[in-house]
């Protein structure tokens, strides 16, 4: 089937700042289906959480530069009115933030603010259906006795409880597809599992498409289908979750999988990583933004430093990489990584 | 005769005051943050200590560097005790022992330069090395892999790594012996958690040093330590050689915790048969009475709740509190 | 939080004894003799005596602060027999110089004060809050730069000069309204409004513009916040996020140091009562200073002691309603 529910094509975005335009993402395009996982790993500044806010329209309105297309269900969500944006946001595509403190008001009890994000797409619910509505999500995300505590303030939930709360607001409206942005990484790692666990199984119960923007490959491994792996603004692998984690086809990809540590202990000894750190969004290097730190630059030749690689078909693994190596070597390399 | 451990901590407890109830507002609770904690770290060797948010391994680097004072026990440094060091002493065993910091951003000064904050220390102990103080900082700054031209630069202009090198070059200019890291990778990016781990493992390496080296992430823990030792609400569960702990933990929280990390291999993962601990870790102001982790456990009994278990032998070199300690080991991932 | 409020008025009540003490003890330190000032230059000693003893004066110094309290509660009477008067409770003191209990006085003065300050404090809310909305809104655009402007302007222009300034230009100048002078609203109301239109506009453009930049600043602060962005993703309207979110966090800091200020400005708003000849406390305070009529002096200053130590208490709730953190613990 073709039809997907997100297409995002030719996004780009920047930032005026004082320092300079900051080209936060160049050239992003990828697809999302119904009831897909698709991650999207990059360090910070890769330009996986502006590419996300951006399908909702959060960016910035006084300083972002937004062009290309986002087109949600028939809608193209960068250049619809207002008014339709506003009318899709929570209802159709739904957000959950890294930092659940944070991203919950302080002033008004969880109660309230799960209600409104129901009221305002259903603006004629009565009291008592948008209360037995919040009632049922708050059951639904696994807070402990939620009739006592549906009128408690933000602080007074622990942070995997606060972390269910936010995700009780995104779903509350049944939407089609949940962008989470890093929703785990605030949490220690046995409530990461719950709330990782609580996301799977409200995804197949609404046949929902999630889009999981996240740092941490692991998290990726255990629950995308699909993978976008960003540097520098530009999407440089795209691969389904196997043949990712089985023969990566980009070099960053694999120095971001040889510094990943592991629990098995035969695999101690030293990490393989990445030399230098990522670059400036405001002076990107000319050419692939990744040569300055690739170990394979300078054998490709000069074409690294001055033509940005496209996105092209490696292997037959259906993996998509942004490399001006062979396809030979790259698949050579590739099948090493893991090994 | 010179004791074996660099550094021995013996049933170190540290308390804090919190709280303000009645009309008087006198302080009532406290926050059992470190709650009877043993242990040693030997020479050369490099002690991991993993544990959730609010365990208390935080508090406990901080009572080991002497930053705060324990509320009770001993601490040991070289077999001297150094528990109420205070003025010249304290300022002495500084000289020894060092911290390494979490945030790269906020634990330098932004006003002083690379070169300035490199040789702080050496300005507090009025030391003056034989080659001269300008030249001492770019021999750090090298051995940490900073470019010595950018001695006159100031934090801003680093990232994240960098910067990270410079609070190592920071606590290594003294010659410690022992490094004190409190979650020192887990504000970085991957690629460059990968480099300053490599980068301590080398000056372990060369220097001799012994690291304690506290952090939330078990894989970065299991990548550095020798021995590993888990905490739960202030204490100890388990604690043992870096393998043994791994491969085979004991301790249902250990399994637990183990279990709950995401693992970097899609083939691998199970997330049906994971261990999924319920609920939250409870307040240290009002820890469960017995065994800490009861609420929490699929094995607790009427025992643990009643008994707080001791830290036992339990195979392998391996101490465990724990009144049903796993007895198949269960390989991870295997 | 009722032992909150409990433990809170308490507090409030142990400061104003330290406050009235601190206050009763430095200015009987002044060197001036209260007795002395009681009657003309010409005065025989035997009078300035007898004065002494009526009024308490003789006694050490202690004993006339025991006086000075006990008054507060029971009223107080000066001098025996015939030539005896009564200051009825609560008494302040008595003002020789104008033959008046202090506390008649502080009554005729602080309707005018209260007055000025109410409607000065109004004005300055609704100008700060709306000129700081607007600024953070359009944040970068002209309408910004007003604001950030007018509130640069403001901060840095004492009282008195903005008072002459509107003095000159409005009555002298252009000549749109007489000189202002004083009128209870409920006499004559034109003439109370005539009166204090000046005064409220001197005062609130000062207090305005620190509030406006107050208000921008906390607005812009907020707007950065996840959850005005998670509002945002759940398609709450624009106003909607401005009054549930934005308003709402940036308006905790200011009801706080807005109730503050407001009691400061009831202690008497001196330089602008002075300047605008409005009979209120302020403007009290002044000729006491200048003939140091102690009593009077003692009496404003406990009054202005105890508006600031009840708008802390009253902030202190007011947060407590404001901020659900502060009220729940948990």
């Amino acid at each position: 089937m073709t039809s997907s529910l997100l297409s995002v094509t030719d996004l780009n975005v920047s930032f005026d700042t004082p320092d300079g335009v900051v080209r936060a993402v160049s050239d992003v395009s990828f697809t999302v289906s119904a009831g897909e996982t698709l991650g999207i790993v990059g360090e910070s500044g890769s330009g996986k959480s502006v590419t996300a806010s951006s399908i909702l329209r959060l960016n910035s309105s006084t300083n972002a530069t937004t062009t290309g297309s986002a087109v949600l269900a028939g809608t193209d969500m960068l250049t619809c009115s207002d008014a339709e944006v506003r009318a899709r946001r929570g209802s159709e595509v739904a957000m959950v933030f890294q930092d659940p403190l944070s991203a919950l008001n302080p002033y008004y009890t969880v109660g309230r603010q799960i209600g409104e994000a129901y009221q305002v797409h259903h603006p004629d619910a009565s009291k008592a259906e948008v209360r037995e509505r919040v009632m049922d999500m708050l059951t639904k995300v696994g807070i402990p006795h939620p009739e006592q505590r549906v009128d408690e303030y933000p602080h007074q939930f622990s942070g995997g409880m606060r972390q269910r709360i936010v995700i009780a607001i995104a779903l509350v409206n049944s939407p089609k597809l949940l962008i989470a942005d890093e929703p785990t990484t605030a949490l220690d790692v046995t409530v990461q599992a719950q709330i990782l666990d609580l996301m799977l199984s409200l995804q197949a119960e609404n046949k929902m498409a999630i889009i999981l923007i996240t740092h941490d490959l692991g998290v990726v491994a255990e629950v995308a289908q699909n993978v976008l792996v960003m540097y520098g603004g530009r999407i440089v692998e795209r691969a389904s979750v196997d043949a990712l984690f089985d023969a990566p086809t980009h070099p960053y990809a694999w120095g971001l999988l040889g510094a990943v540590g592991s629990l098995d202990h035969n695999k101690r000894g030293e990490l393989r990583t990445v030399i230098g750190t990522p670059p400036s969004l405001i002076t990107l290097p000319p050419g692939c933004s990744f040569a300055p730190r690739c170990e394979y630059a300078h054998s490709v030749g000069s074409v690294c430093t001055t033509t940005v690689p496209m996105l092209r078909n490696i292997g037959h693994l259906g993996s998509f990489s942004a490399c001006h190596m062979s396809d030979e070597q790259i698949i050579q390399i590739g099948s090493k990584v893991r090994a | 005769m010179i004791s074996d451990f660099a550094l021995e901590g013996i049933d170190l407890v540290k308390y804090f005051p919190t709280g303000r109830s009645g009309i008087l507002g006198r302080a009532r609770e406290n926050v059992r943050a470190v709650d009877g904690v043993s242990l040693s770290l030997r020479r050369g060797t490099t002690l991991g200590i993993v544990g959730e948010s609010g365990c208390g391994k935080s508090t406990l680097a901080r009572v080991v560097t002497r930053l705060i004072e324990p509320t009770h026990g001993q601490i040991l440094l070289d077999g001297e005790d150094i528990t109420h060091a205070s003025g010249k002493e304290l300022r002495r065993m500084r000289t020894k022992i060092q911290m390494v910091f979490q945030d790269p951003y906020s634990s330098l000064n932004p006003r002083h330069s690379v070169g300035q904050i490199i040789s702080a220390p050496l300005q507090v102990q009025k030391m003056k090395p034989v080659q001269g103080e300008r030249q001492r900082v770019h021999e750090m700054m090298e051995l940490v892999g900073l470019n010595p031209e950018h001695y006159n630069r100031y934090p801003h202009e680093f990232s994240g790594g960098q910067r990270q090198r410079i609070g190592i070059a920071r606590s290594l200019i003294l010659n410690p012996s022992i490094i004190v890291a409190d979650e020192p990778v887990s504000a970085l990016d991957v690629s460059i958690q990968a480099q300053i781990l490599n980068l301590m493992a080398k000056l372990q390496e060369t220097l001799g040093l012994s690291y304690v080296f506290i952090a939330h992430d078990l894989s970065v823990v299991h990548h550095i330590a020798d021995e590993v030792a888990v905490m739960y609400l202030g204490k100890i569960v388990e604690m043992g050689p870096s393998n043994v702990v791994y491969s085979s933990p004991s301790h249902p929280y250990t399994k637990a915790l183990l279990s709950a990390v995401p693992v970097a291999d899609p083939k691998r993962h199970h997330r049906q048969d994971r261990i999924r601990l319920t609920g939250d870790v409870p307040s240290p102001v009002n820890p469960p009475s017995g065994c800490r982790f009861r609420t929490r456990c699929w094995l607790a009994t009427e025992k643990c709740a009643n008994e707080e278990p001791s830290l036992n032998p339990g195979g392998n070199g391996r101490l465990v509190a724990c009144h049903y300690p796993l007895e198949t080991p269960v390989s991870i991932g295997s | 939080m009722l032992v909150f409020i409990t433990r809170r008025l308490l507090f409030a009540v142990g400061l104003l004894l330290a406050v009235s003490l601190f206050t009763y003890l430095l200015f009987s330190m002044l060197p001036a003799d209260p007795a002395a000032l009681t009657c003309g230059k010409n005065c025989k000693p035997d009078l300035i005596e007898a004065n002494r003893v009526r009024l308490g004066y003789d006694k050490p110094v202690l004993e006339q602060y025991w006086l000075f309290l006990k008054g507060i509660f029971a009223g107080r009477t000066y001098g025996t027999g015939a030539t005896a008067f009564t200051c009825p409770a609560p008494s302040l003191g008595y003002s020789f110089s104008q033959h008046e209990c202090v506390t008649t006085m502080i009554a005729n003065t602080f309707p005018v004060t209260a007055y000025l300050s109410i409607g000065a404090f109004v004005l300055w809310m609704l100008l700060g809050i709306s000129l700081g909305s607007v600024a953070a809104l359009k944040r970068g655009k002209w309408q910004d730069r007003l604001a950030t402007t007018f509130s640069a302007v403001g901060v840095s222009l004492p009282t008195f000069y903005i008072g002459l300034l509107v003095l000159f230009t409005v009555v002298i100048w252009l000549g749109l309204m007489p000189f202002p002078h004083y009128e209870s609203p409920f006499e004559n109301i034109v003439g109370f409004f005539n009166a204090l239109i000046l005064p409220w506009l001197t005062l609130a453009v000062l207090s305005a513009a620190s509030y406006t930049r107050l208000t921008r600043n906390g607005m812009l602060e907020a707007m950065n916040e996840d959850f005005v962005r998670l509002g945002i993703a759940k398609g709450l309207k624009r106003g909607v996020i401005l009054r549930r979110y934005v308003l709402r966090s940036a308006l905790v800091p200011i009801v706080t140091i807005a109730g503050l200020d407001f009691a400061a400005l009831l202690g008497g708003a001196i330089i602008t009562e002075s300047v605008f000849s409005l009979p209120g406390m302020g403007r009290m305070s002044i000729r006491a200073v200048v003939e140091s009529d102690l009593p009077v002096l003692v009496g404003t200053t406990m009054v202005a002691a105890l508006f600031i130590v009840l708008a802390n208490v009253v902030v202190d709730i007011l947060y407590g309603v404001l901020d659900p953190r502060v009220r729940t613990k948990s």
